[in-house]
């Protein structure tokens, strides 16, 4: 394993706007980072490295501010016009559907190797690291599959509902894509999250970065039919139907069961649109189910039938796998809601500070009950908290985006983010979690992450009691 | 256009209107006329196929413990192993029961912090789900190919294997019911707790178990490090790098080589074979469920075989290893089937 190490010194430009100092490597080739290692810097004379790198080396006194050093009139990005500033660039619909910047191949969905033994039926990673705002690119949404992912063709997709006995539902209907998408929508910003998520961490620390500890995670806005307007049209008997089931159209044919409260609060969605366009294949194209504040298996993907019925099915899903073992042997079953947590996601594991100086230390929080009412950050693993500031819109269940400021001075640290909902509840550290809980729970893991700055500026996941 | 397919629509659409009688002529705007059909028998057949733990559902249908072997071995084994205690392709099956959880209804192995297996009949209370289970999912790569005695046969063999039931047992839609009451973690669950929206499940409003408060100031004396990330798990999951973006307040650690250069120019055949999905059945050197890709290319050696293979592979089929069925391959590109074909028949080298 190669780890550069990197030495951070005083901050040349203190008020001097933008930071100057950057680790070689980064906007280096290995070609020229190897001509400097063997001393042979000349050729970077006039770059404005080589100012930098003089600069960083002996006295700075004023020099920062007045860029005097004779080789650096300035910056060679702003000094040498770039190709892109004389040159004509592509027409429009070179890319018919846009993709990312080719330098944006960082940001991908990723698999915690060894996690699973099939690749059908496991987990990828939502890259958390570099995400900004609350939305997560449809193309970046975590996936959790049982049975492998098909793409279904929507005009061969149907959706029925029906009744677990005739009583249930007086006129057991079955819709075609046509049908749901002349019915009256909403659309609306969840976060979804697996159950699961943060599962790996209950016993210790076991994985490096935010992607691995926290990427069962996304947030879309959902566009679709409330399941109650379904329901409704096909005479289900809202009192006597305690429960629906949902299941899915793909060889797993997933099934979980529902709490009526939800549906009939309308917050339960027969979703087909994913952030103005339709569904991912990954995420249940055409048709899935949103269940706001519900861990992810509920959010039945290729969705194909609701039943109604006076009692919960002990589904695979529920009496098999998604069971919360408790220390005293017992399994919690249908534990369903996601409590509030919250994550920094920058700085994170597996990240390393550049410089001494400011930072913005940014995160998000969800709880599964409401809205978010406050964030706390620590800098110190615990011992003081600052509030941190909410970015808006904060919506119920869904992601709220929290910043604050921070002036790193080069000493270790710890960091820590603590949620707090709009009932009062409050996100617990792991001392408190595992007192109740213990460690083999697999699911609902919401406890503090510990994000430990090394002096070197190397950051890594710790768990702090 | 009218096309034939339409007319069962137009059919049901009549049906339906039919059904509600007089409704059908309101124009009030939120009726939703003329918007989905009712569903007919058969079609709820087909897919109200769920199994409550009261039974509601069940099939009528049976199936003995020695029907079960034979469809075990056939079709379950290459996935499971011959006793269920597999752990190539997922957690086993069978294992961990004791004689006494039989009588208590709460496997005692669960309750041991040194027992960290979990197999399935340690943990699922009702036996409906086993059976719902097998009926909607299983064979993983054929589900829903069983018929309902089958899914009572290879039950019955679980049950069998796990001690629950004798071998001259035969399940069906009446015994299941003497099968559950000796389930054996059939009293393992709770529903005590606060994760569930509502009272409906167990009858009172639980609060949550977490009793964190926001302390702000002094909260402690000093963090206590319970546990920090093992020097190889740093490496486990690639160049962290790669990982990160390139420009930020931050970058990623430099923890392995890099992943552009190790994937540089054209993806690598073995990179080819996860992303087209061959290696969900598929492994080099072990066998899946279906061969391993060097036993192919053992079978085939000195032999011109290529355009034979790559037609089988994009057809699918069975017969040669075996009674499990490849699935056509019909997403793969020409080209790239034939680069995979190329790197099986050469034993799938890793360079
Ligand atoms: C191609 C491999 C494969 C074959 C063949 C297969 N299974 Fe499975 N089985 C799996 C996988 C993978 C899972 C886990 C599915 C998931 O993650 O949802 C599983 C899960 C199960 C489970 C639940 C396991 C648990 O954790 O409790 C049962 C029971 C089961 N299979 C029975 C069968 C039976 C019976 C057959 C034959 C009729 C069969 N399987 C054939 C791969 C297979
Ligand atoms: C769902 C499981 C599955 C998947 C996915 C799958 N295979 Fe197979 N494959 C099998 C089985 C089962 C056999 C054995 C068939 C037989 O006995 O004739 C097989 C056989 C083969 C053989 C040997 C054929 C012969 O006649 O000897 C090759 C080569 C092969 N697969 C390549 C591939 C490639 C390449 C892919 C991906 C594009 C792939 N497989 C995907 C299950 C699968």
């Amino acid at each position: 394993m190669t780890r550069p190490t990197r030495t951070i010194e005083e901050s040349t430009f203190e008020g001097g706007g933008a930071r100057l100092r950057r680790a070689p490597e980064d906007f280096l080739s290995p070609g020229e980072i190897a001509e400097v290692s063997s001393g042979r810097r000349g050729f970077l004379r006039g770059s404005f490295l080589a100012a930098a790198a003089a600069m960083a080396g002996g006295s700075v006194a004023g020099a920062g501010r007045a860029l005097a050093a004779d080789a650096a009139a300035g910056d060679d990005a702003i000094l040498k016009l770039p190709p892109w500033s004389t040159s004509l660039g592509q027409p429009v619909a070179a890319t018919p559907y846009g993709m990312p910047s080719k330098y944006e191949t960082a940001m991908q969905r990723r698999q915690s190797p060894g996690l699973t033994q099939v690749a059908g039926s496991s987990v990828s990673f939502m890259p958390l690291q570099g995400m900004f705002g609350i939305i997560t690119p449809s193309g970046l949404h975590f996936e959790r599959h049982h049975q492998g992912w098909h793409d279904i063709d929507p005009s061969r997709h149907r959706f029925m509902v029906n009744g677990s006995t005739p009583d249930f539902v007086k006129k057991p209907k079955v819709y075609t894509l046509d049908d749901l998408m002349r019915m009256p929508s909403v659309s609306r910003m969840h976060f979804i999250e697996c159950g699961a998520n943060t599962g790996m961490e209950w016993g210790n620390v076991a994985v490096p970065t935010v992607q691995y500890t926290h990427g069962m995670l996304s947030c879309s806005e959902f566009t679709g039919v409330p399941l109650i307007t379904l329901l409704e049209d096909c005479g289900a008997d809202l009192k006597k139907g305690k429960f629906v089931l949902a299941e899915g159209a793909d060889g797993s044919s997933m099934t979980r069961t529902i709490p009526m409260e939800l549906v009939l609060s309308g917050e339960v969605i027969v979703a087909y649109g994913q952030n103005g366009e339709m569904l991912r294949p990954e995420n249940g194209y055409p048709l899935r189910l949103v269940v706001p504040g519900v861990q992810g298996v509920s959010w039945v993907k290729w969705l194909r039938r609701v039943e109604v019925g006076d009692a919960p099915w002990a589904t695979k899903d529920e009496a098999d796998h998604y069971i919360d073992l408790m220390p005293d042997g017992q399994h919690r079953q249908y534990s369903s809601i996601q409590e509030a947590k919250s994550v920094i996601t920058s700085p994170s594991g597996g990240q390393t500070l550049l410089d001494k100086g400011h930072y913005n230390v940014t995160g998000l929080a969800w709880s599964g009950r409401g809205k978010i009412k406050r964030v706390d950050v620590s800098f110190d693993g615990g011992m003081n908290w600052v509030e941190a500031q909410l970015q808006t819109p904060v919506l119920s269940k869904c992601l709220t985006r929290f910043n604050v400021g921070w002036n790193w001075d080069g000493r270790p640290a710890i960091l820590q983010s603590r949620a707090i909902d709009e009932t009062g509840f409050v996100q617990p550290g792991y001392r408190q979690l595992r007192e109740v809980r213990g460690t083999r729970s697999i699911y609902h893991n919401n406890a503090i992450q510990s994000w430990k700055v090394a002096m070197n500026g190397d950051v890594s996941n710790v768990q702090v009691l | 256009m009218f096309k034939f397919s339409d007319r069962p629509r137009l059919f049901f659409t009549a049906l339906a209107f039919a059904v509600v009688g007089g409704a059908g002529a309101s124009f009030a705007l939120d009726d939703f006329s003329g918007v989905g059909r009712t569903a007919t028998p058969a079609e709820l057949k087909a897919w109200d196929i769920d199994v409550r733990p009261d039974f509601l559902g069940l099939p009528k249908g049976s199936g003995s413990v020695d029907q079960g072997m034979d469809i075990w071995e056939g079709k379950c084994a290459v996935c499971h192993g011959t006793f269920g205690e597999s752990n190539k392709v997922f957690t086993p099956l069978v294992g961990g029961v004791e004689k006494e959880d039989l009588k208590t209804g709460h496997v005692a192995a669960l309750m041991r912090k040194d027992f960290p297996a979990r197999t399935t009949f340690m943990k699922v209370p009702t036996v409906s789900t086993l059976f719902d289970y097998i009926r909607r999912a299983m064979p993983w790569n054929a589900p829903k190919s069983l018929g309902d005695d089958e899914v009572y046969a290879v039950l019955a063999y679980l049950l069998n294997l796990s001690d629950i039931v004798p071998s001259d047992f035969v399940l069906n839609d009446q015994t299941i019911r003497d099968v559950q009451k000796i389930m054996p973690n059939r009293n393992g669950m709770t529903f005590d707790h606060a994760m569930w929206p509502g009272k409906a499940l167990s009858g009172k409003d639980v609060k949550p178990d977490t009793h964190a408060v926001a302390c702000m100031k002094d909260c402690k004396t000093a963090p206590e490090i319970a546990s920090s990330l093992p020097d190889y798990a740093l490496a486990s999951h690639g160049n962290l790098a790669d990982q990160n973006r390139r420009v930020g307040q931050v970058r990623g650690q430099v923890t392995a080589a890099s992943e552009a250069a190790a994937t540089s120019g054209k993806p690598s055949a073995a990179a080819l074979a996860e992303a087209s999905g061959c290696l969900g059945c598929h492994a080099v050197s072990s066998r899946l469920v279906g061969p391993s890709y060097l036993e192919v290319a053992d079978k085939y050696k000195g032999k011109d075989v290529s355009a034979q293979i790559f037609a089988k592979v994009r057809a699918g089929g069975e017969g040669v290893w075996g009674d499990i069925a490849m699935p056509p391959q019909e997403e793969i590109k020409d080209e790239d089937l034939k680069t995979l074909v190329a790197w099986i028949l050469d034993g799938a080298p890793t360079k």
